[in-house]
């Protein structure tokens, strides 16, 4: 019989109208790296709010046992005490409070009167230093990047004396080499014999970090598969996830890349908007043609989706300079409006932050960019055609709502990014620039968002995608541009391009600087 | 629709129901004089209007306005003086007045919306200010109005000789004719959506609303007959709010003001020039407060250094209470008009019984807390507690 720190027993969940978990079980062992695995709305989320006493005892029924006792969670801080900590995925830290003061946030250090701040920094400190954080201790939280961020959330956890670490997509906005820093801190807590549970969208990082990988699918336990090995088939897993063989995660399509160009950017450079002697973009030039998919590699900080948002009416930045052509002809964009009128469309990474209204209607998020067109005289909206449009979008691009009267913040996030390319489609745009057009959703939505991609090239369309996972640039793009600390490193042929011609073009022009922004 | 859903829908409708029953029977009756039916609507005109525009403004993100008390004092001063001392026609002191209330929200849509001034503290600003300039205007004296048109233009009743006398039977004959319009615009409505193909929805709930609001407009004309017709304030509330109901829910124009409130980055992003969203709500704010500044010289017949001091936190509290989100983007105009006749209702019902002025306000605030407390648990229900 296997040392179980954790077992989970038929544990059934129900919200209104839907079954959430349907007697899902989880057996975790003491000092393994346990994966948690399936596609956006399969529950997995669910599961470890359950445990951690989010949703509080008796609000579901099963069984936690957990060091060999029966836990019955009411609050959060219960499951702290016992040592079970829980990183989400979005970062709980406060931007303008220090790393120790965020650190201790909620578990203060408190001395005779008040806050013991010595022996806070001490401890901050000892902490940041288990997880290899070189900053002070008494740096901002908002002058650090989000893979910093990720590491102070886990000093965090130290600082509670946790047991058994959970992290929710922890992977999910950082780059490729901060994301294998932060596994490798994983496997190194490991041999100290901590225990943790990584829920992960990404099949390869699951494959590298875990000993043990749970599949749900719809609310309920499908298989735990063994990984002790590391020998494990990364399409064994995706089959298991979806229920059905992927034969291949990235849609065929035929190229039919035109000889004309959709837009061309030449000597773009951009400064910081605060600090504005800071160059961000440096002298960039590249171009995408009609029916052709472009795309932008690099880390996080390479000054990619600055450039984007700078091209797209000068919504980043300041003192922008260079020269833009779309279509052929020369173009002066001083606004989003301006343009959206060129035909240019710039599809957020951020969907909830800056690209949807999360508490309006599909309807009134897929219009909002070109109004106008569902506008009668005088600015009067027709409501009618208005829901038209929106259930014009919702069958093409196999929305999953109830109706388009439903609240945007009520989709899955796969489902909101499909809310979000249908509002820049049904601007018109010729030319379309993906921002991570698939971060943070599953597999099978992935894949029909490439599907749509597929089908506005060929359309004419011309399509920039930038994107940091890798595998994603190799299989959907025509030709790469490869950027590092705001300039251009790089350009390949799909042809000739690898993920380690693209590292090495990073590394390359790294020579000065040892970290990115 | 289930029992529950429509109790959520129309809980702050059953409230004011609830609230108008209650008053009638604590006043024996003496709420349903025509006289103080009137006057209920005639005291609440600067509310209906005020909120309008300041639901605008709370919509883009729960900005208010807090200088509207003392633009409607600067604006009324205005007219009081004007009418004093020079000898222009009511009329072209009115555009002048319309339009300083309009340099008014110029001034600070500038502030808000391109200098991005907190607008919290521009219109407290605003708030000094334009209280300090009214009172310079009036040399801290009351005026009085005697200016027989711009009384008739804001304050008169509509009476048509030979069919007015005892019974001013042109109010009911129109209260009818409303009626009648909409019950004929329901099935006329449904008859062209049922020809271009839409689905109807059932007939019955949509039916039982219109008969209900139309027996409401009757009841009212009939009370305004008894009393002394039709105010001609009412047509200028009826008409600012139609005109800003119909902005906010069928224009792209009023969709931008929610679209702000619902996410600023997003609507920017999406092309909509968020400055002058912020421009055009204050702008629109400051000029519905030179409005009510008329509507008030008006009605009261003078103005002095205090009028319309605290009206910025009855429409305020008329949008809270109409279920306007105090994060911006959500909010209608029927709802704001709901919480202000519920104000109105409180306020005149208090005032019939004798309650003083103290327990107004006590009853007042309790009433903004409860529908708030009721609007953050009834849509933000999480299950758990914090």
């Amino acid at each position: 019989m296997a040392d179980s720190i954790l077992v989970m027993k038929d544990i059934t969940k129900e919200f209104p109208g839907v079954k959430a978990l349907d007697n899902v079980n989880l057996e975790v062992e003491r000092g393994e790296i346990h994966a948690l695995v399936g596609e956006n709305g399969a529950g997995k989320s669910t599961l470890m709010n359950v445990l951690s006493g989010i949703y509080p005892f008796g609000t579901y029924t099963g069984d936690i046992v957990y060091n060999g006792e029966e836990c019955r969670f009411h609050t959060l801080r219960d499951s702290e005490e016992k040592g079970i900590v829980i990183i989400h995925q979005e970062l709980a830290l406060i931007p303008e409070l220090s790393i120790a003061e965020n650190m201790f946030l909620g578990n203060e250090r408190k001395g005779r009167l008040g806050i013991d701040w010595d022996r806070t920094y001490h401890e901050a400190r000892s902490h940041m230093d288990q997880v290899g954080l070189r900053d002070s201790e008494h740096t901002l939280i908002k002058d650090i990047g989000t893979g910093k961020q990720q590491l102070v959330e886990i000093a965090k956890a130290l600082a509670k004396n946790v047991r058994l670490l959970i992290l929710d997509e922890p992977t999910s906005s950082l780059n490729e080499e901060d994301s294998r820093m932060l596994l490798d801190l994983l496997l190194e807590f490991k041999k100290q014999g901590m225990t943790s549970i990584i829920i992960s969208h990404k099949i390869n990082e699951v494959a590298y970090v875990a000993d043990k990988i749970t599949v749900l699918r719809d609310g309920a336990t499908i298989e735990t598969i063994d990984n002790s090995q590391r020998n494990i088939d990364e399409d064994r897993i995706i089959k298991g996830m979806v229920g059905r063989e992927l034969s291949d995660r990235f849609p065929k399509r035929e190229h039919h890349i035109s000889d004309e160009i959709g837009m061309e950017v030449k000597n773009w450079t951009v400064h910081h908007p605060v600090y504005t002697e800071k160059i961000v973009d440096d002298d960039i030039s590249f171009y995408v043609r009609k029916g052709e998919i472009v795309g932008f590699s690099g880390l996080q900080g390479a000054g990619r989706t600055e450039l984007a948002m700078s091209i797209f009416g000068h919504s980043y930045g300041t003192g922008i300079t260079g020269q833009l052509f779309i279509d052929g002809k020369e173009v002066h964009l001083r606004s989003e409006r301006q343009a959206i009128e060129a035909g240019l469309a710039y599809v957020t990474e951020d969907r909830k932050g800056n690209g949807l209204i999360l508490p309006q209607t599909v309807a009134v998020n897929n219009t909002l960019a070109r109004l106008d067109k569902v506008c009668g005289f005088g600015g009067v909206i027709d409501t009618v055609k208005e829901n038209m449009v929106a259930e014009e979008y919702r069958e093409r691009l196999k929305t999953k709502t109830p109706s388009v009267q439903q609240l945007a913040g009520n989709l899955s996030g796969g489902n909101q990014q499909k809310v979000l390319l249908s509002k820049w489609m049904f601007a018109d745009a010729d030319v379309l620039i993906l921002d991570e057009p698939t971060r943070g959703i599953d597999v099978g939505a992935k894949y029909e968002i490439y599907c749509i991609m597929n089908d506005l090239v060929a359309q004419g369309k011309s399509v920039v995608m930038i994107s940091s996972e890798m595998p994603e640039i190799l299989g959907m793009c025509d030709r790469i541009y490869v950027m590092n600390e705001g300039k251009m490193v790089a350009e390949m042929d799909v042809a000739d391009a690898t993920q380690e011609k693209i590292m090495a073009a990073i590394l390359k022009s790294e020579k000065t600087e040892n970290e990115g922004e | 629709m289930n029992v529950k859903a429509v109790i959520k829908k129309y809980t702050m409708v059953i409230a004011l129901v609830a609230v108008f029953a209650l008053f009638a029977f604590l006043t024996q009756g003496r709420l349903l004089y025509p006289q103080n039916m009137s006057n209920l609507m005639l005291q609440n005109a600067y509310v209906l209007v005020l909120a309008c525009g300041m639901l605008l403004c709370i919509l883009t993100g729960g900005n208010i306005d807090l200088s509207v008390g003392s633009t409607v004092c600067l604006v009324g001063a205005l007219a009081v003086k004007l009418l004093q001392v020079t000898s222009l026609n009511a009329i072209v002191v009115i555009l002048i007045c319309l339009a300083v209330g309009a340099v008014i929200g110029v001034w600070q849509g500038f502030w808000i919306g391109n200098i991005h001034i907190p607008p919290f503290i521009c219109t407290l600003a605003g708030m000094f200010l334009f209280r300090g300039l009214g009172r310079v205007i009036l040399a801290s004296k009351t005026i009085a109005v005697s200016d027989k048109l711009f009384l008739n233009i804001f304050a008169s009743y509509i009476q048509i000789p030979g069919l007015d006398n005892e019974k001013k039977w042109s109010a009911l004959i129109v209260g009818i004719a409303v009626a009648v319009i909409l019950l004929i615009t329901l099935f006329t409505g449904r008859a062209s959506k049922s020809k271009k193909g839409y689905t109807l929805e059932p007939l019955a709930p949509s039916l039982l609303k219109m008969v209900v609001i139309a027996a409401l407009v009757v009841f009212y004309s009939n009370k305004l007959a008894n009393y002394k017709g039709i105010p001609v304030m009412l047509l200028w509330v009826l008409a600012v709010v139609f005109i800003y109901a119909f902005i906010t829910s069928k224009t792209a124009f009023g969709r931008y003001f929610y679209a702000v409130g619902g996410n600023e980055k997003a609507t920017k992003l999406s092309g909509i020039d968020t400055k002058k969203v912020y421009f055009m709500a204050y702008l629109s704010m400051s000029f519905l407060a030179g409005l009510s500044g008329l509507l008030m010289a008006a009605r009261i017949g003078s103005v002095n250094g205090d009028t319309g001091s605290s009206f910025e936190m009855d429409a305020i509290g008329s949008c809270f209470i109409g279920g306007a989100s105090a994060y911006g983007g959500s909010g209608t105009v029927a709802g704001i008009c709901i919480g202000a006749i519920f104000l109105g209702v409180i306020n005149q019902g208090m005032s019939i019984i004798g309650l003083d002025n103290n327990w107004q306000y006590i009853v007042k605030g309790a009433v903004l807390l409860v529908a708030v407390i009721f609007d953050v648990v009834s849509n933000h229900k999480t299950g758990k507690a914090g």
